[in-house]
């Protein structure tokens, strides 16, 4: 079982607890009735759908309740780091060289 | 106050020589959603809101435990839930905040006995061992979302919602026979 880091309880905890919720950093446009027809639909349904490290939402469901932020590899499954909602995305490639 | 609904009436639910769960006395509940001036909070309820996920903290009739960053259940006596409403209430206007009393929601099993802990890990995902005695957590328990307070080395609160307690209550008492035919 996957164990995932939760940033706001401060402890590893089993896959179960967590639900996914889909990529990250997808910031809602400020004024949304300037938008096009085509900014809307890759607001809404276009995604990176990345093979290798992935920029996505988790929330502790079944505890402290939050959403955060998570770099998980699609491939193999593999937590390089969870970090709070709303703190600014980390480097990929300082989080790569720090794995190694 | 909202009526109590559950289908489980204050019982023994199985006794061994392993573990004991019993089905607790009506208790009051509150959940309560804040943030900010924590303190004002913590005066007017009686009993300072510990921050830390997983913390409690206890009072003559009340006991708090955090859940989250900005939520805490507390468990108080049914003589003063009623104050402790009005306590909130009044303090609304200066720092507004939710406050829901959930009295009648969730029923309360007690599990104590020398097995307790090896009989929770048939349905806790996490370790026992990393809920320390005086803590609390939130978390999952043979599918069911439940909250589990320990207060000792071998005895537990769990808070379980009332529709789910019926299906709880068969999984720990099932549980339970099976750790005492292992020490027969």
């Amino acid at each position: 079982m996957i164990q995932i880091h939760c940033p706001y309880c401060g402890e590893t905890l089993p896959e179960l607890e967590f639900t996914y919720a889909g990529e990250a950093h997808i910031d809602r446009p400020e004024n949304p009735s300037d938008q096009t027809d085509d900014q809307w639909e890759s607001f809404l349904f276009l995604r990176e759908n990345v093979k290798g490290p992935h920029f996505e939402r988790w929330r502790h469901a079944h505890g402290c309740g939050r959403f955060f932020n998570a770099v998980r590899n699609t491939i193999t499954d593999r937590f390089y780091i969870t970090y709070k909602a709303g703190e600014p995305r980390p480097d990929l490639a300082t989080l790569l060289e720090e794995d190694k | 106050m909202s009526k109590h609904i559950s289908s489980l009436a204050p019982s023994v639910v199985v006794d061994t020589a392993a573990a004991r769960v019993a089905v607790s006395q009506l208790i009051g509940r509150i959940s309560l959603r804040a943030r900010g001036d924590l303190a004002a909070v913590g005066k007017a309820i009686g009993v300072e809101l510990p921050t830390q996920i997983g913390a409690c903290a206890k009072a003559e009739g009340i006991e708090v435990a955090c859940l989250g960053p900005d939520e805490w259940s507390l468990l108080v006596s049914l003589d003063q839930i009623e104050k402790v409403e009005d306590a909130l209430a009044a303090l609304y206007p200066s720092l507004p905040h939710s406050m829901t009393e959930i009295t009648g929601r969730e029923v309360t099993f007690t599990i104590e006995g020398p097995k307790t802990p090896d009989l929770l890990s048939i349905g806790l995902a996490r370790d026992v061992a990393s809920i320390k005695v005086g803590q609390a957590r939130r978390t999952l328990f043979d599918g069911t979302t439940v909250v589990l307070w320990r207060d000792s080395d071998t005895s537990f609160r769990m808070d379980v919602w009332n529709s789910f307690a019926p299906f709880l209550a068969t999984t720990l008492e099932t549980g339970a026979k099976e750790l005492a035919a292992e020490l027969a």
